[in-house]
C-alpha cells in the first residue's frame, strides 16, 4: 500500500538578498516526502497560488501542487487542518521554522494538536515505515541522533541534517499543475496588531564590573581570570590516573 | 680598582679581565652568579698557615658603580613578586520570597543536567518580570530528569520543580509537556519562560503552547511588561507586540542573578497522569565521531606534540568514541590533517569534554578552547599552562595513559552492565 504524504511547503527569502526562494527545511520536507512517497506525495502550499516560488518546488519533479487560497493575514492552521481532515494521510511532513512570516515554528505543534496526533521535531530522517509504524532519526545538537519509532499517522518538521533537496527543474516546475482550492479563513488578529520593523543588530553584551572602589575596577580590569584549580594527579600509579579519566567521562556521560 | 677575581695580572704585567666573569656577577639570575661571587672568597692558605682573606675581594660592582655584597650566599627567602592577595569569600544578600502572590516559571534546557549561560539568562529575564508585577513573585524552575547543577541558589531560583524518574530521561518530550500542563493547571504561573533553543526547550515550549492554546512569543529578545520584541522571518524582522504569557527567549535577553541568592524551595507537584506515550525512544544511535564538524564535537580527543604513537592515539579516539583533534604543531608536522586543528588559526571547539594530551598549552590553543565545559589535560609537565586550565590534569607519559585509557574502554565495551552510567548504551543496543 503506498503511503499517503503531504508535504506543507512555504515561501523562503534568501538570507543574504532577502528574495523569496524554496525554503531550506521545506524544500527537505518535499525531498523527504518524493523518497517516500514517490509519485504519489502530494504538496500544499496556502497562500498565493501566482507566487513564482512555488514553481521551483514543482521542478523537483512533481506532477502537481495543491494551494489552498487566502490572503497573508489569514491564519495558515484551520484551513490546513480542514484540509487534512479530509484526506486519509500518513504523515505530514513540514520544515522546522519558515524564513518568512512570524517564523515561530508553531505549525506542526498546532496541526498535530487540532488532529489528535503525535508531532516528532526535527527529524533527520525517516528510516523505514512498516506495519503502521516509522522508524524516525531525531536530529539533536552535536551531531548526534536518537532513534525514534512512532505510530502512523504523525506530523514531522524536518532539519537542516535531513537529506538536501535535489536541483529543481525549471522546465519541470512550469509543466507542473498547480490547483488552488479556494478557503476561507480566520483573520489573524494578534498579527494584525503587531509592528513590524527591519531586524536591529542586537548588541553585543558588554562585561559589566559592579566594583565600587578604584582598587576593585582596577583589579577587574587587570586581573585575570582565576578558574578554581583543577585537580592533579602526580603520585598515583598509571591505572589509578586513567581510570580517574574515565570515571569523569562516564560522569559526563561522553561515553555510552 | 677591580676587587675580584674576574682581574689576572698575567706574568708579563698585562691587566687581563674576564668581562664574561664580571657579567655574570652582575647578574645575579644567571646559574653560575654565586659561583662567581664565592670565588676566591675562601680565602688562601698563608705562608705561616693561616686562612688569609682579603676582605677587599668580596661582592662585586653592580652595574650603576654601587659595590654590592651579598652576604646571604643564595639563601635568600624567595620573595613572591606579586603581593599575596586573599580575596575574601563575598557573602552575597538572601532574596527571600516567603509566600508568593504569583509564579514565573522557567523550563531551563540543563545540558547535561547543569544550567546553560541560557538558562541563567531566561532565569534573570523572569525576575525583571517579577519585579515589575504588582506583588511578590517567585521563580519557579522546572526540571526533568538528572540533575547535576549545585548553583540554583545563586542563579535566582526561589523555587524548584523536579520531575525525577525514568519516563523523564532521554527523550521524553511527550511526558514533560503532560507534567508542565499539570503544573499550569495547579498554579496558574503569570508567564512561562522556555529558552529558544535547539537543546529541547523550543519543542518543550511548543508542545505546552499547543497543548494549552496560547499563542506564544518565539525568539524573544526584548522583553518587558507590555511588549515583546522577537525576532520574525528568518530572523530578519523584529515583531513588536503585546507580551504573551508564554515567552521563547533567545540567549542574552536579560543578566543573570549575579548579586543575590536564593531559597530554592520546592513547590509541590500535582499528579500527572500520563498517556500512554506515542513516541518510543529507542535511544541514542551511534555516528561516527570523526563524521561530526569538529566545531560541534561534544567529546574531542586532542592530540599535540607530546604524542608519539599516532596508531595508538587514533585507537583509543575510537575505543572512547571520541573526535580526534589536534594542536597546531601536531598539524604542522604532518600528523594529522588541518581541518583537525584546534585554536586561533583552527576551529574553536565547543566540546563539553576535551582531553589534550600532549599539549603545553599555547594561548593560541587555549583561545580555541575556550568555551570548553571540562577539560582534562595528560602531559608530562605538571607546570604546564595546560595544566592549568584543565579540571583534571594527569601527569603521567602519554603513551602510558593512552594505553590504559583504551583497556578500560574496551573492558567496558565487552561489559556494559559492570560500570555506572550505562543506560544509553542499553538503549541504543535495542536499537
Ligand atoms: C599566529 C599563530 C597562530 C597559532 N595558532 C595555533 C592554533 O590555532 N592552534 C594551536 O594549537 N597552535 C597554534 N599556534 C602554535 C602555538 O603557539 C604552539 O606552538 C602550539 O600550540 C604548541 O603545540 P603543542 O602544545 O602540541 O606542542 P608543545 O608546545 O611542544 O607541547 C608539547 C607538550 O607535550 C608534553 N609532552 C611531551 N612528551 C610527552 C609525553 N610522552 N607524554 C605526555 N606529554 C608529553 C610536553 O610536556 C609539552 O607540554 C599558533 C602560533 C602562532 C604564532
Amino acid at each position: 500500500m503506498p503511503l499517503n504524504i503531504v508535504s506543507l511547503v512555504s515561501v523562503g527569502r534568501h538570507p543574504q538578498s532577502g528574495r523569496s526562494r524554496r525554503a531550506e527545511q521545506d524544500g527537505r520536507a518535499v525531498e523527504m516526502g518524493l523518497k517516500l512517497a514517490g509519485q504519489q506525495l502530494s504538496v500544499v502550499h496556502v497562500g498565493n497560488p501566482d507566487e513564482p516560488v512555488l514553481r521551483q518546488y514543482a521542478g523537483m519533479g512533481l506532477s502537481s501542487l495543491t494551494v489552498l487560497k487566502q490572503a497573508d493575514r489569514f491564519d495558515a492552521v484551520p484551513v490546513l487542518q480542514r484540509y487534512l481532515e479530509q484526506k486519509n494521510i500518513d504523515i505530514v511532513l513540514t520544515g522546522v521554522r519558515s524564513e518568512s512570516g512570524e517564523s515561530s515554528g508553531m505549525v506542526p505543534y498546532l496541526l498535530a494538536h487540532a488532529l489528535g496526533w503525535p508531532v516528532v521535531a526535527r527529524v533527520a530522517d525517516i528510516v523505514c515505515v512498516e506495519k503502521g509504524e516509522a522508524q524516525v532519526l531525531l536530529a539533536l545538537p552535536r551531531g548526534q541522533r536518537r532513534a525514534v519509532r512512532v505510530a502512523l499517522p504523525f506530523i514531522a518538521s524536518l532539519d537542516l541534517a535531513a537529506p538536501p533537496a535535489r536541483q529543481s527543474a525549471f522546465g519541470v516546475g512550469l509543466r507542473a499543475k498547480i490547483e488552488t482550492i479556494e478557503s476561507i479563513g480566520e483573520v489573524d488578529q494578534i498579527r494584525v496588531d503587531w509592528q513590524e520593523a527591519e531586524a536591529k543588530p542586537r548588541a553585543k553584551r558588554l562585561k559589566t564590573v559592579k566594583a565600587k572602589t578604584a582598587a576593585e575596577r582596577f583589579k577587574a580590569a587587570t586581573a585575570k581570570p582565576q578558574g578554581d584549580a583543577g585537580k592533579v594527579l602526580i603520585n598515583e600509579t598509571t591505572q589509578q590516573k586513567a581510570q580517574a579519566i574515565f570515571d569523569l567521562l562516564l560522569e559526563e556521560k561522553v561515553i555510552r | 680598582m677591580n676587587d675580584f677575581s674576574s682581574v689576572a695580572v698575567s706574568p708579563v704585567g698585562v691587566v687581563r679581565r674576564d668581562p664574561r666573569k664580571e657579567w655574570m656577577a652582575r647578574n645575579r639570575l644567571h646559574p653560575r652568579h654565586h659561583e662567581v661571587i664565592s670565588e676566591g672568597v675562601g680565602g688562601e692558605m698563608g705562608a705561616n698557615g693561616l686562612m688569609r682573606r682579603n676582605p677587599r675581594q668580596i661582592g662585586f660592582i653592580g652595574p650603576n658603580g654601587i659595590k654590592r655584597i651579598d652576604r646571604l650566599k643564595g639563601n635568600a627567602v624567595q620573595t613572591p613578586n606579586k603581593r599575596q592577595s586573599v580575596v575574601p569569600e563575598v557573602v552575597l544578600p538572601w532574596h527571600v520570597v516567603a509566600t508568593a502572590d504569583f509564579y514565573i516559571f522557567v523550563v531551563p534546557d540543563m545540558v547535561g543536567g547543569r544550567l546553560s549561560g541560557h538558562d541563567k539568562d531566561i532565569l534573570g529575564l523572569a525576575h525583571r518580570l517579577q519585579k515589575e508585577i504588582a506583588g511578590q513573585g517567585a521563580v519557579v524552575a522546572v526540571c526533568f530528569g538528572e540533575v547535576k547543577e549545585t548553583q540554583f541558589e545563586l542563579a535566582g531560583v526561589d523555587r524548584l520543580v523536579h520531575f525525577a524518574g525514568a519516563e523523564f530521561e532521554g527523550f521524553a518530550a511527550e511526558a514533560k509537556a503532560a507534567a508542565l500542563a499539570a503544573m499550569d493547571e495547579r498554579w496558574a504561573p503569570k508567564h512561562w519562560l522556555f529558552p529558544d533553543s535547539i537543546h529541547g526547550g523550543t519543542d518543550l515550549g511548543s508542545r505546552l503552547a499547543a497543548e494549552l492554546g496560547e499563542r506564544p512569543a518565539t525568539q524573544a529578545w526584548q522583553v518587558d511588561l507590555e511588549k515583546t520584541v522577537a525576532r520574525g522571518a528568518g530572523g530578519s524582522l523584529d515583531i513588536s507586540r503585546a507580551t504573551p504569557r508564554i515567552l521563547f527567549l533567545l540567549e542574552e535577553c536579560a543578566y543573570p542573578i549575579d548579586e543575590t541568592r536564593h531559597q530554592v524551595l520546592s513547590l509541590e507537584m500535582p499528579e500527572v497522569q500520563r498517556p500512554a506515550p506515542r513516541l518510543l525512544d529507542q535511544g541514542l544511535v551511534a555516528v561516527d565521531p570523526n563524521e561530526i564538524p569538529l566545531a560541534e564535537a561534544e567529546f574531542i580527543l586532542s592530540a599535540g606534540n607530546g604524542i608519539h604513537n599516532w596508531a595508538q592515539f587514533h585507537q583509543t579516539a575510537k575505543a572512547l568514541g571520541a573526535t580526534e583533534g589536534a594542536s597546531r604543531v601536531a598539524v604542522d608536522d604532518g600528523f594529522m590533517p588541518r581541518s583537525r586543528q584546534v585554536g586561533a588559526s583552527g576551529t574553536w571547539v565547543t566540546a563539553r569534554v576535551y582531553i589534550a594530551v600532549g599539549i603545553s598549552g599555547a594561548i593560541q590553543h587555549l583561545q580555541g578552547i575556550a568555551q570548553c565545559d571540562k577539560i582534562i589535560a595528560i602531559n608530562t609537565d605538571a607546570g604546564c599552562d595546560m595544566v592549568k586550565r584543565a579540571n583534571l590534569a594527569v601527569i603521567d607519559d602519554s603513551d602510558a595513559i593512552l594505553s590504559a585509557l583504551m583497556m578500560l574502554a574496551n573492558e567496558k565495551l565487552v561489559e556494559p552492565g559492570a560500570v555506572q552510567g550505562n543506560t544509553n548504551k542499553e538503549d541504543s543496543d535495542a536499537a
